[in-house]
Parts: C-alpha cells; structure tokens; sequence
C-alpha cells in the first residue's frame, strides 16, 4: 500500500535546499580544481561530465535512500568508483560514466497491446528510463517515477537559475 | 475498493489492484506538462507511459544542456564560497 505522507514541513523545499547546497558545493569544488583560465575544449568537456555528474549525484545524495530509485543510483556510484579504484566488483560496470547504457537494438511494441496486462509490456521503456527499474513492480514503478521525474524538474529548475545567474554576472 | 481476487500472489508483492494502478497512472499524468490539463478518463494508460518516457528523457537531456551551458560560463568565472552564498540566497 503506497503512503501519501503529508508532513507539515514541505518536504519538497527541504530537498531543494539539500540539493542546492550539495551542487553549489560541487560546483565550487570543480572550479577550485581547475585553472579559471582554462578554457580548452577537453577541460570544458571534462567539466560538463563532472558538472553532470555532480548534479545527479547531488539529487540522489539529497533524498538518500528513501527511494528504490535513489539507492539504485547511490548503489551505481559505488560500484563506478570500486572500479576505478581497481577492484573488481560483482556489480556490472558501464564504460561511460555519464551517458545511459548503449541502447540496444529493440522494437518498443506501442500499437500492439496485449489483451491482458497490457501495461506489463509498455513498462519496459520506463523501467530502462528509471533507476533501478528493472527490479520493480508495477505499482512501485509508477510510485518511483513520479518522484524521480519530480526530482529532475528540481534539479532543471535549480541549474537554469544558476545559469542565469552567471549569464546575467558577465 | 476493488473486490478482484482473480490475480494469484504475484511474487514477492502484495495483490495489485486494478484502482490502485489507475490511481497512480493518473497521479502521474498530473505530473506530465503534455497531459496535465486534461481529464484522467480521456487519457490512456499507455499514452501516459508513453508521455512519461518521452519526458524522463527530455528531462535528461535539459540536465545535459545545462551541465554543458555551465562548463562553459563557470570556465571563465571566479567561483568562490562567496558566490555561492549569494546563489543559495537566491535560490532558497
């Protein structure tokens, strides 16, 4: 049974402002650790990755792991950095650290429902979109979306005022 | 509520019922700027996934473009605890 818990403070803000200290802090880290005047291609495209990163790291950091999206993604970071540390871990590592995995080659089904269960079916995208998805039952899916895709408008929100922000410094 | 018992025990998890799954979808498509006016009975299930989908990944990538947009600007800014600070302030 999903709970809808209403809690008095907004628990939403909270978040935001989680987010907005964990990134800005990321951020400042990031410049620290590069030269201001550095401005070649590679280094701007290294910072966008850690930029990226940073920023979705910061979300999952901020709601822990009160949600099954939020821990598959911690649980990601991990076993990135296991990696690269040079253990092996039995986790399944990806190549890019950024980017999703490949996309295979698959035929999403959309015109074609099944009589039954047809909502079994056109979960396979989502669950591809969404953390930890793979593992998830349809209610949790829905329930895990929802909070994932309102946790990605926060981040959007809160990364185009910072862009703003700079833009409107120069 | 739904009285279906025709489901057996899916494994691990409870009994999903067909209102709960309705409730869900439509709390979902309140989410979506695509779909959010419009009335949960007119809308399709599947079209609401579909939506979500395509909006999980619009959301990516305006993360992408962002984080992109700020490599750039923050490559010729000074960025210290102080502008930080000011920024929190704004954003709060």
């Amino acid at each position: 049974m999903m709970n809808t818990p209403q809690q008095v403070k907004n628990p939403s803000s909270s978040l935001k402002s989680r987010f907005i200290t964990r990134f800005l802090g990321a951020l400042t880290k990031i410049t620290a650790e590069d030269p201001i005047s550095s401005s070649s291609p590679t280094r701007i495209f290294q910072r966008y990755r850690r930029i990226k990163v940073a920023s979705n790291k910061s979300m999952a950091y901020s709601v822990r792991s009160r949600r099954i999206w939020s821990r598959a993604m911690l649980s990601r970071f991990r076993s990135r950095r296991s990696a690269f540390s040079g253990r092996r871990s039995s986790v399944k590592t990806t190549n890019c650290t950024t980017s999703p995995p490949p996309a295979l080659i698959k035929v999403t089904i959309n015109e074609k429902k099944t009589a039954k269960g047809g909502l079994d079916m056109q979960t396979d995208e989502l669950r591809e979109l969404v953390p930890g998805g793979e593992a998830m039952d349809v209610c949790n899916l829905l329930d895990e979306t929802a909070h994932y895709i309102k946790c990605l408008t926060t981040q959007v929100q809160v990364m185009r005022k910072i862009v703003d922000f700079y833009h409107l410094s120069k | 509520m739904s009285s279906r018992r025709s489901r057996s025990r899916q494994s691990g998890a409870s009994r999903i019922t067909d209102d709960q799954i309705i409730d869900l979808v439509s709390k979902l498509q309140q989410l979506i700027p695509e779909l959010r006016g419009r009335r949960p009975d007119k809308v399709s299930a599947s079209k609401v996934l579909q939506e979500t989908c395509n909006y999980i990944r619009s959301l990516h990538r305006e993360v992408d473009g962002l984080s992109d947009r700020l490599s750039q600007l923050l490559a010729s800014t000074d960025t210290d605890s102080d502008q930080a600070a000011i920024i929190r302030s704004l954003l709060m």
